[in-house]
């Protein structure tokens, strides 16, 4: 088998600029979540008060979604792909905050 | 030719849809090369895998309100209070992450027709994911130990359920990246590599941020 790197060729350069992020802001896209990670983990040992559970849930949507946008390439992708899995992840929370709501989850 | 850079274009790398990447915006479709492909161009393959991805949601959904509705359900003395290790199940989530950024670059490499390093990444993603696996290996018996069963109460069975569910998942994706570099190696793949890596990678990076989820609601927002 032939194990070939053609990291530098001019094509490539164009194909990474057209198609989505280069190796490089993968790694700087690592190092954003991994920060958000450790916020996350220092934001339960300390005391914010009434903010501690937005904070948290929206460090999480910010990780959910740049992985899915950046990681997964739904950003750069034919629409198409990310109706398929937002239809799926839309009916997902609406069906169980329904659900939730249903067996009284938000009143207390 | 092995592990050689290459600083002028092969032949084989040469674009080989000009005209569909000109008028192509979104256009990542030309990894589909050897696939079959819908009437709008795109791949069926990725088409299918965007699709189950979007029933997962329902499958996940289904499991986390579970959990959120039971986690109150339990003994005073076996309760996420108690048993948690917000640490070592930070160090997990670090792990998991690491290895979605493995992932991406294996999928990158691909993209690249640079197949040495594609079976790199590919493997330490799987070597990650292991990781991960024994680590909550080790968190299940740990709370075996401590006495808290799968029917133990509500809170334990949907909280076993749950991250036992990611856990099978996270197994199945390493079976998947070690049957890809098998495949690669063999050179069994037919069409596009790169396709094929890239699905494996949406069904990894999507483990990962089913995790993002219940590290967050699970493990860090007390009941």
């Amino acid at each position: 088998m032939t194990d070939t790197l053609e990291t530098t060729t001019a094509h490539d350069d164009k194909h990474d600029n057209h198609h989505g992020p280069t190796d490089k802001q993968f790694i700087a896209i690592f190092f954003f979540l991994a920060a958000i990670t450790a916020v996350e983990v220092l934001v339960s040992y300390v005391d914010i008060g009434p903010a501690f559970l937005p904070v948290l849930l929206g460090l999480m949507i910010v990780k959910f979604f740049t992985v899915v946008w950046y990681f997964m390439h739904i950003k750069f992708d034919h629409q198409l792909f990310g109706r398929l899995f937002y239809i799926g992840l839309g009916l997902a929370v609406a069906v169980y905050v329904a659900m939730l709501s249903t067996f009284q989850f938000f009143a207390g | 030719m092995s592990d050689s850079v290459i600083t002028e274009p092969a032949p084989d790398v040469v674009d080989e849809h000009p005209a569909q990447h000109a008028g192509d915006d979104h256009g990542h479709d030309d990894h589909a090369h050897g696939g079959h492909h819908s009437s709008l161009g795109l791949s069926n393959n990725k088409l299918a895998m965007w699709l189950f991805l979007g029933s997962e949601c329902l499958l996940f959904g289904g499991l986390i309100s579970t959990y959120m509705l039971y986690r109150n359900r339990h003994s005073a003395e076996l309760g996420p209070d108690q048993l948690w290790d917000i640490p070592f199940t930070s160090a997990s989530s670090f792990v998991l992450l690491t290895s979605s950024l493995t992932m991406v670059l294996a999928v990158s490499a691909a993209n690249r027709k640079d197949l040495r390093n594609t079976k790199i990444f590919l493997g330490v993603t799987a070597l990650l994911g292991g990781l991960f696996v024994a680590g909550q290996i080790y968190e299940f018996t740990t709370f075996y130990r401590e006495g808290l069963g799968f029917t133990t109460s509500l809170f334990s069975s949907s909280f076993f359920t749950l991250t036992g569910f990611h856990g099978v998942h996270v197994s199945i994706g390493i079976i998947m990246l070690v049957a890809t570099i098998g495949m690669i190696q063999k050179e069994k793949i037919s069409g596009d590599k790169a396709e094929a890596v890239e699905m494996v990678g949406l069904y990894w990076h999507f483990v990962d941020i089913v995790w993002i989820i219940i590290f967050t609601l699970v493990y860090l927002i007390p009941a």
